[in-house]
């Protein structure tokens, strides 16, 4: 009974101390995501206002929709591309990078600088590259003899073209966080495991295989869980590069840009933006449960 | 020299390996014989694992020449030396079994499945890991994973074995028995063994021969009972043996200008001779030291069989040494002059 009534004494307390954060989980996360869950079986006029239900049958008919369906299947191969690509550049320039080798800091700060710069730098310096007319691609000669598509009409603006194009600057705009992880990763890997497969015969890509990716396997899984995620949520690229376009074939309007985007379909419906959100919160939660449940077998945490 | 037929022997030849302004290794030259158990000994920081290392060719050396068997390999690849290595970490690999552990050095030579599978359950058999092959590292003892570092080891069949303190890990019990067995094993296995630690008991029990280690060089070269009985200098006196060898100042034993250097077991209480204070009383059991104070810089230890009447904590006391057991070093180099 003692430890009881103690208890219910303390939770006052348990409440004073856990207020602060209980009240910026609830003002900025939870409160919003149920309201955006309401928002999305209402819908509204041009301005926001006068929301009424229309009934949660608004999210079945976001999912039937051509252009939701449209949307995901382009997040979907814009994290095919950046994913699988981002992190083999990545944990390949980590394990060159690993390597004791005179003016090796210089290099690593020069592959980990872009987790300094931001989606929008990153987009603009893409936007002078790619530019069709005064872009430098298009400026290089015998680049554009190969691939006319860089100056007509841009790769930017070729349908076939656009994603890849966007993808890449995403790549390079998350390589040094990729970067950062692994090479964090590589330095947990004791050195006498290298050594011990060295005497034993093993040779470098034997050493990568057999030692380093099976050891750094939770970073790669976490790595992985994270850029997927960021590659379903990227719109910055989206907003800056392309526009969600080239229209009509709409290549890059992804499930991001169709909630923001500033020439996205549903622009105006706030009920329809919040629904789609609602949505790909919940292919999010989804997607990274089925991650660690797939790969996590696979992935070894030490003894 | 021959080495024709002696393929497993070792020499290295003014050796030298230095990082930066550290000499790790300075000029060292060593013969080790084809199976022989040789021991490098010293403290922390002496260069003993650089020096294993160097032969295993984890280290390229600065300067010098490493023989393996009749084949300089200086420039030779670890992996075509026949050397095998145990780390003191045991480096195994977590994410494998026990058996592909032990089968890994024949997996990255192309053995064929079957065939290492074999080999890797002849070696589980000799250490005594037949029922743990299925298992992963981390579900193993210490005990256990050191013997699994050891049949990996083995598994190739190496001519040279570079042990680099593989029982530091263990607590002291198990770290008594596995000496044991390492030694049956270097028997069983016929080949050579270089071994490297800082515990001058493993070196005294295991080692056909051991190399005193300090400062980059090799103070003395010898069999166990060689190095204990005719230390070649007051590092190696009071390296080895615990306790270690008693010092007197100059002229206090006998006259002249060197230091005298005893045994605990040599040195005795009586009624006269140096003059001491004891300092300590320890009883072990068996025996009591008694630890005493010659002056600032000279301390002694008297053994003292158990039961016997010892003096107070603080009480003058007189020390003398057997006349037959005194070993005599330069005062300036450290150096045994008899």
């Amino acid at each position: 009974m003692a430890i009881k009534s103690r208890r219910l004494r303390e939770i006052p307390l348990a409440f004073a101390m856990l207020g602060p954060s209980l009240l910026v989980l609830i003002t900025f996360v939870l409160y919003p995501l149920g309201k955006a869950v309401w928002l999305g079986q209402q819908t509204c006029d041009v301005q926001g206002k006068n929301c009424k239900s229309v009934g949660w049958g608004q999210y079945t008919n976001v999912v039937k929709s051509d252009q939701f369906q449209h949307a995901l299947w382009v997040t979907v191969k814009f994290a095919m591309i950046t994913v699988p690509i981002g992190l083999a550049l990545g944990v390949g320039l980590a394990v060159l990078a690993d390597k004791q080798l005179r003016g090796m800091r210089f290099f690593r700060t020069i592959f980990s600088s872009t987790i300094a710069t931001s989606v929008a730098v990153a987009s603009l310096m893409w936007l002078f590259l790619l530019q069709p007319s005064v872009g430098v691609l298009a400026n290089l000669g015998w680049l554009h003899n190969i691939f006319p598509v860089i100056k007509e009409p841009g790769l930017l603006n070729d349908s076939g073209t656009a994603l890849w194009s966007v993808g890449i600057s995403s790549i390079w705009a998350n390589l040094g966080f990729t970067f950062i992880l692994v090479t964090a990763g590589l330095q947990g890997v004791p050195k006498e495991m290298h050594e011990s497969a060295y005497v034993d015969g093993a040779g470098g890509w034997m050493r990568f295989t057999n030692v380093t990716l099976p050891l750094i396997s939770p970073t790669l899984l976490f790595t992985t869980v994270v850029l997927t995620s960021r590659a379903f949520q990227a719109y910055g690229e989206m907003d800056l590069l392309t526009n969600g376009g080239p229209i009509p074939q709409d290549s890059t309007t992804t499930v991001t840009y169709l909630i923001y985007g500033s020439s996205s379909i549903i622009k105006n419906n706030d009920g329809l933006q919040a629904a789609v959100a609602v949505l790909l919160f919940v292919i999010l939660l989804a997607l990274s449960a089925l991650q660690f449940r797939g790969f996590g077998k696979r992935v070894h945490y030490g003894s | 020299m021959q080495y024709d037929d002696l393929v497993a022997a070792i020499r290295l030849v003014g050796v030298s390996k230095h990082f930066g302004d550290v000499k790790a290794v300075d000029n060292v030259s060593l013969d080790i014989a084809d199976r022989d158990f040789m021991i490098l000994l010293g403290p922390s920081g002496c260069g003993k694992s650089t020096l294993l290392r160097t032969i295993a060719g984890l280290e390229d050396p600065t300067a010098g020449e490493v023989w393996i068997g009749n084949k300089m390999v200086n420039d030779v690849e670890p992996k075509d030396r026949d050397v095998s290595m145990v780390f003191q970490s045991y480096a195994l690999y977590p994410h494998k079994s026990v058996q592909a552990n032990i089968e890994f050095p024949l997996k990255v030579r192309g053995v064929d499945k079957s065939e290492r599978a074999e080999a890797a359950k002849q070696a589980a058999e000799i250490l005594g890991l037949t029922p743990y092959l299925e298992r992963r590292p981390g579900a193993l003892s210490g005990g256990q994973r050191q013997r699994v570092a050891l049949a990996r080891a083995i598994v190739r069949q190496p001519a040279v074995f570079c042990m680099d303190e593989p029982l530091s890990n263990l607590d002291a019990k198990l770290r008594a028995e596995t000496r044991a067995e390492l030694v049956a094993l270097h028997h069983r296995l016929n080949a050579t063994f270089v071994y490297v630690t800082h515990d001058q008991v493993e070196a005294m029990t295991m080692g056909n021969r051991i190399a005193v280690m300090r400062d980059g060089i090799i103070e003395q070269i010898g069999t166990p009972k060689d190095v204990y009985d005719k230390p070649a200098s007051v590092f190696v006196a009071q390296f080895i043996g615990t306790p270690p060898m008693n010092i007197f100042p100059a002229g206090s034993i006998e006259t002249g200008s060197h230091l005298v250097g005893a045994r605990p077991e040599h040195t005795h209480i009586a009624t006269a001779g140096v003059a001491a204070t004891v300092a300590l009383v320890e009883h072990l059991g068996h025996e009591i030291q008694v630890v005493c104070t010659i002056d600032a810089e000279h301390r002694a230890i008297v053994r003292l069989p158990a039961g016997t009447e010892v003096p107070d904590n603080g009480s003058s006391v007189f020390l003398t040494v057997d006349e037959n057991h005194r070993h005599r070093f330069n005062i300036e180099t450290g150096l045994r002059i008899s």
